[in-house]
C-alpha cells in the first residue's frame, strides 16, 4: 500500500476516535435532567455526591456499556459479514441476538439464574446454537444473502413466538421483558460493566487479531489455502468470536439489530475491503451510531425516552432496504 | 396409481385430472370438518360429536342451540377461513418469491398488521372493532409499502423477500416502543393479541372474512395458470403470453388482502402461512404452487392447533397461536434435516 493513502487512513481513524469522544461527552451532558456544562464538569472531576453528580455517573456508566457494546456488535458484524462473505451479516439479522436473548429469558424464567454474570452463559450457548442452525438451514457453504437473511428471520420469529408464550403464561415475566427485548443501555451500571468486561475484551481482541486470516479467505477457499492459512482454525475463531461477542452484549443490554450491518458498509466504503482496516474503524465507529442513537432517542421523547434498540431499528431499516436496492450489493 | 388422467368429453374437449391433489384436497377438507366438529364439543360443556351434528341440522336442544350455534360455530368458521386465508396468502408469497421461507409472517406483513392493531389499543384503549380495523390497515399499508420498495423496474423476488426483511425489523422495533409504552393491563392484552387467538370471536368477524374470501379466492385460483408458468421465469412466461408484471402483481395484492384481513380477525397466528404450502406440497407431490390443497391444508392446521390447545391447556388457558408456533419450529428443524438429506446443504 502507498505510505500517502496509510496516512491518510491513520489520520482517518485519528478522526473517527476524536468523533467517538465528541459523542461520549454529549452522551454524559444530554438527557432528561438539564445540566449545564459546568454541572456535567463538577460530577466528573470534582464528585461530591450532588444531585447532578449522581446523573452524571448514572450517564457515563451508561456511555461506557454503549461504548463496549456497540464496538461489539461492530465488530461481531464485520467478522461475520466476511466470514460469510455475506454483505447482508449482521447478528441480529442472522437470529444470533434472538437466540441469546431466549436463552437468557429461559435461564431467568425456568432455571431462577438472576445475576448477569449467571445468564450471559446461557447467551452464549444460545448464541452459538442459533448462529449455527442459520448456518446450516441458510445452506451452509452454499449460502446466499437472501437464504441466510430468510433462515435467520423465520428463526427469529420462531425464537419470538416462545418468548412470547413465556410472557402470556406469567404477568411478571410480561413487566420485566418487554423492556429488555426491545435493547436498551438504560440498565448499565458499574456491576453490569465489571461482568461483560472480559467477554467483550477478549472477543475484540480476538476479532483484531482476525484481520489477516479473513483477509485471505476473502480470495476464495482454494487461493487462501495455497497462501497458507489454515481455513478451518479461520471459520472456527470467526464464529467463537462473534459469539462471545454478540452473547455478551445481548445479555448486557438485550437485542440490538442492525448496528453491525451498517458500521461495516460505511467503513468498506472509504476503506476498501483490507480487514485490518475495516476491523479498527468498525470498532470505533460502532459506538458512534449506538450512543448517538441512544442521545437522539433522550431527546425525541423528552421527558421519558427512546429505547436504543428502537432507534438503530427504525435508522437501520431505511439503510438496509437502500443497500438492497443497490444493484451492485443485492447481485452478490 | 397414476396420478394424472385424461378426461375427454365426445365433443373433443378434454380436461387434466390429478388424481393424487385431488384425493389429498378432499381428505384434507374432511379432516378439517371432523376437526371442526371436534372442537366445537370441546370446552367447559362438552358435547357430543353425534349431538353437535344433529344440534347443527337444527334438532338440539335450546341451551345447546346458544351453545353451539351463537358461541362456538362463529369461532370455528373463524378459525377455517383465517387458515384458508392464511395457506392461500402463504402459498402465494412463497410461490412470487420463490422460497420456502418466504411467508408472509416472515416478510413483514403480520408484523404491519400487529402495529396497526397495537396503535389501537395502547393509543386509544380501543375497542375490538376498532382493533380489527387498525390490524387491517396496519397490514395493506406494510403490504403496499413493501410491494413499492422493492419496485424497480418489476419486483424480483430476492428485492422482495429482502425488502420484506427491512420493513419487519423496522415495525418489530415500533411494537416493541408501543408495548413498552402501554400500561401492564395493555401490554397483557397486546401480547395475546400478537400471539393469534380465537376466543370470543363471533359472528361479526365471520361475515366480512367469508365476503373477501368468496371475491379473492376465485381469483387467485382464476390465475393460478399464470403463476405456474412464472415458475419457468418472467422471460419465458412472457414467452408463453403471461403478462407477468400484472399477474404478479394482482396476486399480491389478493395474498396481501387475504393475510391482512385473516390478521385482523385473528391476530398474527404465526406459521400456518410458512408450514400449510409446504406441507400441501408434499402430500399432493406435485409441482406448482398448489393453491387449492394449500387452503385446505391452513385451514386444518388451523383448526387442528385450536383444538389441541383447548384440549391440552384446557379452554382458554393458551391461544392457538402458541401452539402454532411450536409446529413452526418443528417444521424449521425438519425442513432442516430434509434438506441435509437432500444433499442441498
Amino acid at each position: 500500500m502507498l505510505p500517502r493513502r496509510r496516512a491518510v487512513r491513520a489520520f482517518g481513524l485519528l478522526l473517527s476516535v476524536v468523533l467517538l469522544v465528541c459523542v461520549a461527552g454529549a452522551s454524559i451532558a444530554i438527557g432528561a435532567k438539564d445540566l449545564t456544562l459546568g454541572q456535567v464538569w463538577h460530577g466528573l472531576f470534582e464528585d461530591s455526591g450532588t444531585y447532578g453528580d449522581t446523573v452524571v455517573a448514572d450517564r457515563v456508566s451508561r456511555t461506557l456499556l454503549g461504548l463496549l457494546v456497540g464496538a461489539a456488535l461492530g465488530l461481531a458484524g464485520a467478522v461475520l459479514q466476511a466470514l460469510t462473505r455475506n454483505p447482508l451479516a449482521d447478528p441480529g439479522l442472522l437470529g444470533i441476538n434472538a437466540g441469546a436473548s431466549a436463552a437468557v429469558v429461559t435461564a431467568i424464567t425456568f432455571f431462577g439464574v438472576t445475576s448477569l454474570s449467571g445468564y450471559v452463559w446461557f447467551a452464549f450457548c444460545g448464541a452459538a446454537a442459533i448462529g449455527a442452525l442459520v448456518w446450516f438451514l441458510g445452506g451452509s457453504r452454499a449460502a446466499t444473502p437472501v437464504r441466510l437473511a430468510l433462515a435467520g428471520t423465520a428463526i427469529s420469529a420462531a425464537l419470538y413466538g416462545y418468548l412470547q408464550a413465556i410472557m402470556i403464561l406469567d404477568d411478571a415475566a410480561l413487566g420485566k421483558m418487554r423492556f429488555w427485548t426491545v435493547g436498551s443501555l438504560a440498565a448499565g451500571d458499574t456491576s453490569t460493566i465489571v461482568q461483560v468486561l472480559p467477554f467483550l475484551l477478549a472477543g475484540s481482541a480476538l476479532a483484531l487479531l482476525l484481520a489477516r486470516p479473513l483477509n485471505a479467505m476473502a480470495m476464495g477457499d482454494d487461493t487462501a489455502r495455497a497462501l497458507g492459512a489454515n481455513l478451518n482454525r479461520t471459520r472456527a475463531l470467526s464464529m467463537l468470536t462473534a459469539t462471545v461477542l454478540c452473547g455478551a452484549a445481548t445479555a448486557a443490554c438485550g437485542p440490538i439489530v442492525f448496528v453491525g450491518l451498517m458500521v461495516p458498509h460505511v467503513v468498506r466504503s472509504f476503506t476498501g475491503p483490507d480487514q485490518r482496516w475495516i476491523l479498527p474503524y468498525a470498532a470505533v465507529l460502532s459506538p458512534v451510531l449506538l450512543l448517538g442513537a441512544d442521545v437522539i432517542g433522550r431527546v425525541v421523547a423528552r421527558p421519558a425516552e427512546l429505547q436504543v434498540g428502537i432507534v438503530t431499528a427504525i435508522i437501520g431499516g431505511p439503510v438496509f432496504i437502500l443497500l438492497v436496492r443497490r444493484r451492485r450489493t443485492a447481485q452478490l | 396409481m397414476k396420478s394424472n388422467r385424461a378426461i375427454r368429453t365426445p365433443g373433443g374437449l378434454s380436461v387434466r385430472l390429478d388424481v393424487r391433489a385431488l384425493t389429498a384436497v378432499v381428505l384434507l377438507v374432511l379432516a378439517a370438518l371432523t376437526a371442526s366438529v371436534l372442537l366445537i364439543g370441546t370446552g367447559d360443556f362438552p358435547i357430543s360429536a353425534g349431538e353437535v351434528l344433529r344440534t347443527l341440522a337444527g334438532q338440539g336442544d335450546a341451551g345447546q342451540e346458544f351453545i353451539v350455534n351463537e358461541l362456538r360455530l362463529p369461532r370455528v368458521l373463524v378459525g377455517l377461513l383465517v387458515g384458508a386465508s392464511l395457506g392461500l396468502g402463504g402459498a402465494l408469497f412463497q410461490a412470487i418469491s420463490r422460497n420456502p421461507l418466504g411467508s408472509p409472517d416472515v416478510l413483514g406483513l403480520s408484523q404491519g398488521a400487529t402495529a396497526g392493531a397495537l396503535t389501537m389499543i395502547v393509543l386509544f384503549s380501543a375497542s375490538s372493532e376498532q382493533i380489527t380495523l387498525g390490524a387491517l390497515t396496519g397490514g395493506l399499508v406494510t403490504g403496499a409499502a413493501i410491494y413499492l420498495l422493492a419496485w424497480k423496474r418489476g419486483v424480483h423476488g430476492y428485492r422482495l423477500v429482502l425488502v420484506g426483511i427491512g420493513v419487519s425489523a423496522v415495525v418489530t422495533a415500533v411494537n416493541g416502543y408501543l408495548l413498552t409504552k402501554s400500561d401492564i393491563i395493555d401490554a397483557a392484552q397486546a401480547v395475546v393479541w400478537m400471539t393469534g387467538s380465537l376466543d370470543g370471536r363471533d359472528w361479526n368477524q365471520v361475515w366480512p372474512l367469508l365476503g373477501l374470501c368468496a371475491v379473492l379466492v376465485p381469483l387467485v385460483l382464476a390465475n393460478s395458470r399464470g403463476l405456474r408458468m412464472m415458475e419457468m421465469g418472467d422471460d419465458v412466461s412472457y414467452a408463453l403470453g403471461v403478462r407477468v408484471e400484472r399477474v404478479r402483481m394482482l396476486l399480491m395484492v389478493s395474498a396481501v388482502l387475504l393475510t391482512a384481513s385473516a390478521t385482523a380477525a385473528a391476530g398474527p397466528v404465526g406459521f400456518v402461512a410458512l408450514t400449510a404450502p409446504q406441507l400441501a406440497r408434499r402430500l399432493t407431490r406435485s409441482p406448482g404452487p398448489n393453491l387449492l390443497a394449500s387452503l385446505c391444508m391452513g385451514a386444518t392446521l388451523l383448526v387442528t392447533a385450536d383444538f389441541v390447545s383447548q384440549r391440552v391447556f384446557g379452554a382458554g388457558q393458551l391461544p392457538v397461536g402458541v401452539v402454532t408456533g411450536v409446529l413452526g419450529g418443528a417444521y424449521l428443524l425438519w425442513l432442516l434435516v430434509a434438506e441435509r438429506r437432500a444433499g442441498r446443504i
